[in-house]
């Protein structure tokens, strides 16, 4: 089939997208976007979390049809040209990238906690990144990122 | 040479970035961008996809094998099996080359590869795969590892079931004690549970080798293990690193890597292959499983008397590195305490169970279990309080271990111990509770009646290093030249970046030792020596200390350029001397020229344990310790369990990224804690229950607690900058750590890791 979705701000059109393909993996093999990571395809692990008109889903769980016109924004479409985004900068900074694996879809997933709530408490924290794993860092400096993050976010406000 | 100029120079100020600092990682940005290239997202425009067809049955011989309906769908490329691959090697294996590339007439495990198959869609590949038909002869499974020791057994393997027996006799093997405990301990199957799942890509070169682009722990044991089975000398089959997601010991042995280079060579078409989370936990080796039964004795002052351990591991249907868990498990069995009679007996078994092998802290993570449960259990019979009963019986620097080796650096056992008991306890939470921090949390299963809180403490010890006689040693080649007109090192090894920071460190060793800020890390291949693995604890050690070396003796040949004064040193750039004052500047003194050193470094040799008694004064290089405090809240009445907060202390020699160092530390409790409360391979009649991240649970950010982390820097004067390998330690004593505090928070026994909701109530 053809799938027509925006991904980044621009359109994207693709051809010979086999129906039974998730959206992950025509991002990742059709689309040039590995970013969103494939870490246990069953919606576990959130390492495939992407933007998918502005809600984050597991890009797994989504049918490459159901993402056909709409529009999906990766973890590649968050930096401003060479300047990352203030999440992406925080999770570097904090050190809370080892491997790096579940480091897309964290980063997503805090981009959109920070976006409704820009000063969480570490519980509400907790709550949102529940539904991303990570085995290198035990979450502490994933935590040190977010509270970076926001109170970057907060000085930019202000 | 230049003119020499002369400057003041303050080198109160390190160059940026250098030893001690904790720079950014060079991999993070395209690591936060996704823009990092994982051995998953290799691509090329011509690649097919692999897939791998495995046995369903834990024991089985193959009367027949039909390729006819997967070689006929279209989009397949080539469909091969154990026929197709050229040797003379058809086996690979760690420390033993027992394990077929493709089944040989029989399967041992549920998940053995049998068939391998090249297409042009990963799902065509998938279903073809699934069309090949097997005629099974199946067998009942040995799965019982105690029972597999019988000498009428049935034989997992033709040279019988025991892959190693290892034993320690030391002292009075009768002594006596004033107060004795037993217990029987068991673990079950960990899985490493990275999240890159096992991928790479083979491309088939002009040469008629193969370049293999890969994640793993160790590219020339890869190599060596992979050219013979390929009928091609190692020098045309060339791997280089591709973006690792976690390894923790699960990527030691090989899984793609073979059956990727066939298929490569047989469609001369680059062939890729990305394990689902389903296939990965058939496709790689997990924790050993271990029962252990233990009985200490002590004085009524709470010396020990003796510890006599008894450790059967079950390594499942290929050898892996089960003979260096049964050699860390013995060595280390008895605990960080001075014993003065220590009878131990560890066999590593074959079965017909999956396969198991490294996981971070093998060997010791099994046996901390048990002898720091003993050491409770012997705090409770004597009166005493559990730190102070350790404090008694810790080793430190002079002491004797069971093996008889004499510790020739601190070891911290007292220091630690009290470091996490001295840390402040959480607050008391008081009578109203947010039921988020309690047992059950959203589950809303209590407002906090019949929940007890708990404290419990554990230390733990780790080898770093290969022991026992392996010739261990790492290789680095630095050059130092001038680029865009500034002074640039680069560093090339073949050591791998699993996610650890080692790419960090390199440059630090030589910011440090060079005096540049600019350090180059190419992608780590076999184009230069081995690193060894990273595993072990060992690539700070090793592959520190060979940069170390490498860049120590670039900076003499510079210092020879300038005249050969040995007192000089290399600081911002430039060559200066003792007293600060600045003799060239590095760019005029190297000019056009690359001076460049290639460094095979080798640390103090190990040698073996007396196979009779164990006995050996060197058998292992270094040893790391951490210890750490758990507090528990229990909820008595469910068994439910909510850890509060779990503080650790470790010596680490020099930390040499202390941020580093502090991520490994949390990372590898998180591990320890998930053994102790919720990972287990559930594992029946030799076939896994529960292979999905839906079924296997690891921590989520929910289930850690806020962990408090003291880093002690007691140097070993026999390793490069004083540094002790960190990684492993905190996975060891972490679980020991949360068990005790459950065991004082409910007052049962808790014998078993993982501990189930029922083991906790009535």
């Amino acid at each position: 089939m053809r799938l027509t979705m925006t991904v980044n701000g621009a359109e994207q059109v693709l051809d010979d997208v086999w129906e039974g393909e998730s959206l992950l993996y025509v991002l990742r093999e059709r689309a040039g976007l590995p970013g969103s990571k494939n870490a246990c395809e069953q919606g576990e692990c959130g390492s495939c979390t992407v933007y998918l008109d502005g809600a984050p889903v597991c890009a797994c769980l989504v049918a490459a049809g159901q993402a056909a016109g709409r529009d999906v924004r990766t973890v590649e479409g968050l930096a401003d040209g060479d300047e990352l985004d203030v999440v992406q900068q925080a999770f570097l900074s904090a050190g809370a990238v080892q491997c790096g694996f579940c480091t897309p879809g964290l980063i997503v997933a805090a981009h959109d906690l920070l976006e409704r709530d820009p000063a969480p408490d570490d519980a509400t924290v907790r709550e949102a990144l529940s539904g991303n794993l990570c085995r290198c860092t035990g979450y502490e400096k994933i935590l040190d990122a977010v509270r970076l993050a926001a109170a970057r976010r907060a000085e930019v406000r202000s | 040479m230049s003119t020499p100029t002369r400057s003041a120079q303050d080198l109160s100020v390190p160059i940026a970035g250098g030893v001690g600092a904790s720079p950014d990682r060079p991999d993070g940005i395209l690591k936060v961008r996704g823009e990092f290239a994982y051995s998953s997202d290799l691509w090329t425009d011509d690649m097919l996809w692999g897939a791998t067809l495995r046995s369903p049955h834990p024991s089985a011989r193959i009367r027949a094998v039909d390729l006819t309906a997967a070689v006929a769908m279209p989009g397949v490329y080539a469909v091969l099996t154990h026929e197709d691959i050229p040797g003379p090697h058809k086996h690979f294996g760690l420390e033993r080359i027992d394990q077929p590339v493709l089944a040989i007439d029989r399967v041992r495990y549920q998940g053995e590869p049998i068939a391998i198959v090249a297409a042009d869609h990963p799902e065509t590949a998938r279903r073809a795969a699934a069309a090949i038909v097997v005629d099974y002869e199946v067998h009942e499974p040995v799965t019982d590892p105690r029972a597999a020791r019988a000498d009428d057994a049935p034989r997992v393997h033709e040279d019988g079931n025991v892959v190693r027996y290892a034993r320690i006799r030391r002292g009075d093997p009768d002594a006596v004690a004033d107060v004795v405990v037993r217990g029987e301990y068991e673990v079950g199957m960990q899985d490493q549970a990275f999240l890159g799942p096992e991928s790479g890509l083979a491309v088939p070169a002009l040469d008629g080798g193969v370049d293999l682009y890969v994640a793993t722990q160790w590219l020339h044991g890869d190599q060596r293990q992979i050219a013979p089975c390929l009928g091609l000398p190692e020098s045309k089959v060339r791997l280089t690193l591709a973006g690792v997601g976690g390894a923790f010991g699960a990527r030691e042995d090989l899984s793609m890597q073979i059956h990727a280079c066939l298929l490569a060579l047989r469609t001369g078409r680059p062939v890729k292959f990305c394990y689902s989370r389903e296939e990965s936990f058939f496709g790689h080796v997990h924790r050993h499983p271990a029962t252990m039964r233990y009985e200490t004795g002590a004085n009524r002052d709470g010396k020990l008397v003796y510890v006599k351990g008894d450790i059967v591991l079950d390594g499942g249907a290929y050898a892996s590195t089960t003979t260096a868990v049964t050699g860390n498990a013995v060595s280390l069995g008895a605990g960080p305490y001075e014993v003065p009679n220590v009878t131990m007996d560890v066999w590593g078994m074959y079965t017909n169970n999956p396969p198991c092998g490294a996981m971070r802290g093998f060997g010791s993570v099994q046996a901390a279990f048990a002898y720091e449960s003993q050491m409770d259990r012997l705090a409770d019979a004597l009166g005493l309080d559990p730190v102070e009963l350790r404090l008694r019986n810790a080793l430190h620097e002079g002491s004797s271990m069971p093996t008889g080796q004499v510790l020739d650096s601190a070891a911290a056992v007292r220091e630690i111990l009290t470091a996490v008991r001295d840390l402040p306890l959480p607050a008391d939470p008081g009578p109203v509770r947010d039921p988020l921090a309690l047992p059950g949390g959203a589950g809303n299963t209590t407002h906090g009646e019949g929940v007890r809180r708990g404290v419990g403490y554990a230390v733990g010890f780790k080898n770093v290093g290969y022991s026992e006689g392996y010739d261990d040693y790492s290789t680095a080649r630095v050059a130092l030249r001038v680029l865009g007109g500034e002074p640039v090192a680069v560093v090339t090894t073949a050591a791998v970046e699993v996610g650890q920071g080692h790419v960090t460190l390199q440059q630090q060793i030589a910011r440090t030792e060079l005096g540049v800020e600019k350090v180059v890390i190419p992608p780590a291949d076999t184009g230069v020596g081995s690193a060894g693995s990273s595993s072990a604890s060992r690539q700070t050690y090793l592959t520190g200390g060979a940069v170390q070396e490498a860049c120590r003796r670039v900076r003499q040949r510079v210092f020879d350029l300038v005249g050969g004064d040995r007192t000089l040193e290399l600081t911002g750039g430039k060559v200066v001397t003792a007293a600060g004052e600045t003799v060239a500047d590095l760019v005029e003194v190297l000019g056009d020229e690359t001076v460049e050193e290639t460094v095979e470094w080798h640390p103090r040799r190990t040698r073996e344990l007396d196979p009779e008694t164990g006995q050996q004064s060197f058998a292992h290089l270094q040893f790391g310790f951490c210890a750490h405090r758990a507090v528990v809240d229990v909820d008595t009445e469910l068994g439910l369990v909510k850890v509060v907060e779990l503080a650790a202390a470790q010596d680490v020699g020099k930390a040499m990224n202390p941020e580093a160092v502090r991520g490994q530390i949390h990372g590898g409790s998180a591990q320890g804690m998930g053994l102790a409360l919720m990972e287990e391979i559930q594992v029946s009649g030799g076939k896994i229950r529960n292979p999905s991240f839906t079924d296997y649970l690891i921590p989520t950010i929910l289930d850690m607690p806020p962990m408090a982390v003291q880093v002690l820097e007691l140097a070993d004067p026999n390793a490069p900058y004083g540094v002790r390998g960190a990684a492993e330690p905190p996975t060891i004593s972490a679980g020991p750590a949360v068990v005790a505090a459950i065991r004082a928070a409910t007052g049962r026994p808790v014998d078993r890791v993982p501990i189930r909701p029922q083991d906790l109530i009535d």
